[in-house]
């Protein structure tokens, strides 16, 4: 087997970028969100198509994402 | 084009489809999702488990002798092994594994550039059972902990000016804006970074398809902000991962003689009572 479709895309969630990056190995579609900077993955995700797969990681960033604070410097 | 210093410690994703089952070649995959090896892995290769298999279960520590020689006999590693480390992240803790290999003495180790994300954009072969091995005989040397930084030498680095200390995290928790990556936990009581450190976040040293750069253009990075090799150097982030990554692309590909990963990084440093930090951008590094 292979991992086919691979696709990375950047879109921002709550002030932050973020990294999708999306493909399918056999039936199941993967998708994983990274914060760009510095490229942790903070969602994981499967589904049947990519479009499922995506949605569900932007929702579980976009959760993470919103609890993290900005401390003045 | 400049070669690198030792470009034996890189492998292509195309030695390792003509190599992988070679009889004295182990690969094994690191990484930080420790799902993403049963999702599908390169045909042979086993699975390491960073929290688990390459860190002491009890105590924040590295693998002791004994629990590092129990690991390489069970994957089937003898010492004249040769063993390929790939992983997700841009190999971020295929370095923290090649780290500790050096530091118990294994000669042969190397790291496949570009690691499981390029693997996977190339359509390469994939397998979804677990690699099954026979146990070999290992026996350990060191630990070498001269490529360890420890905290009483970081200390003594920030008071004396005597290394380079590498802040590979993002920029905005070198600043203190965030205290730990967006979307993670906060691991840390304060933010900020060690005084002193320059700011080079681990990604800068990566291509796009998650290789490394070219000498040349590691070479300008790092001695752009005065890490040039000419002091010993220091190299850390929050836990130890991210700067592994640095201290393999600083001691392998630019050969600089004495290099530490400093693995008790910011959540050490970040949660010590009266530590000095420094908060904001980093100054000039020509002052």
């Amino acid at each position: 087997m292979k991992a086919e479709d691979y696709r990375q895309r950047q879109i921002e969630l709550e002030g932050w970028a973020v990294n999708l990056t999306s493909y399918r190995i056999g039936p199941t579609f993967y998708c994983s969100a990274d914060n760009v900077s510095p490229g942790a993955a903070i969602a994981r995700t499967s589904a049947t198509t990519r479009e499922e797969a995506e949605a569900a990681a932007i929702d579980r960033a976009r959760v993470k994402l919103a609890a993290t604070r900005r401390h003045s410097v | 084009m400049t070669a690198y210093a030792h470009p034996e410690a890189l492998v292509t994703t195309d030695w390792v489809a003509t190599h992988a089952g070679d009889a004295n070649v182990r690969i094994a995959e690191v990484d930080v999702d420790t799902t993403e090896y049963g999702k599908g892995h390169i045909p042979g290769a086993i699975g390491w488990n960073w929290t688990t298999q390459l860190a002491d279960p009890i105590r924040r520590d590295i693998l002791s002798k004994a629990q590092f020689e129990k690991l390489m006999s069970e994957a089937g590693i003898s010492n004249n092994t040769t063993v390929i480390l790939y992983g997700d992240n841009n190999n971020w803790f295929a370095a923290w594994a090649l780290w500790q290999m050096k530091m118990y003495g294994h000669e042969d180790v190397r790291i496949m550039d570009g690691g499981r994300k390029k693997w996977l954009a190339e359509g390469r072969e994939l397998s979804a059972e677990a690699s099954s091995v026979a146990s070999a005989a290992y026996q350990a040397s060191g630990p070498d902990n001269s490529l360890r930084g420890f905290l009483d030498q970081v200390q003594a680095a920030v008071q004396g000016k005597t290394s380079a200390l590498v802040d590979v995290r993002s920029p905005a928790e070198f600043t203190g804006e965030i205290l730990a990556p967006p979307g993670l936990p906060e691991t840390c009581q304060r933010g900020g970074h060690i005084p002193g450190a320059r700011s080079i976040p681990w990604g800068k040293a990566c291509n796009e398809d998650g290789t490394f750069k070219s000498a040349e253009e590691l070479s300008a990075l790092y001695g752009g902000e005065g890490v040039d090799g000419s002091k010993p150097t220091i190299a850390y982030c929050r836990i130890g991962e991210r700067s592994s990554h640095t201290w393999f692309v600083l001691k392998y590909l630019l050969g600089y003689d004495h290099v530490k990963n400093y693995d008790g990084s910011w959540t050490e440093w970040g949660n010590l009572v009266g530590a000095p930090v420094e908060r904001g951008a980093a100054h000039s590094a020509k002052a």
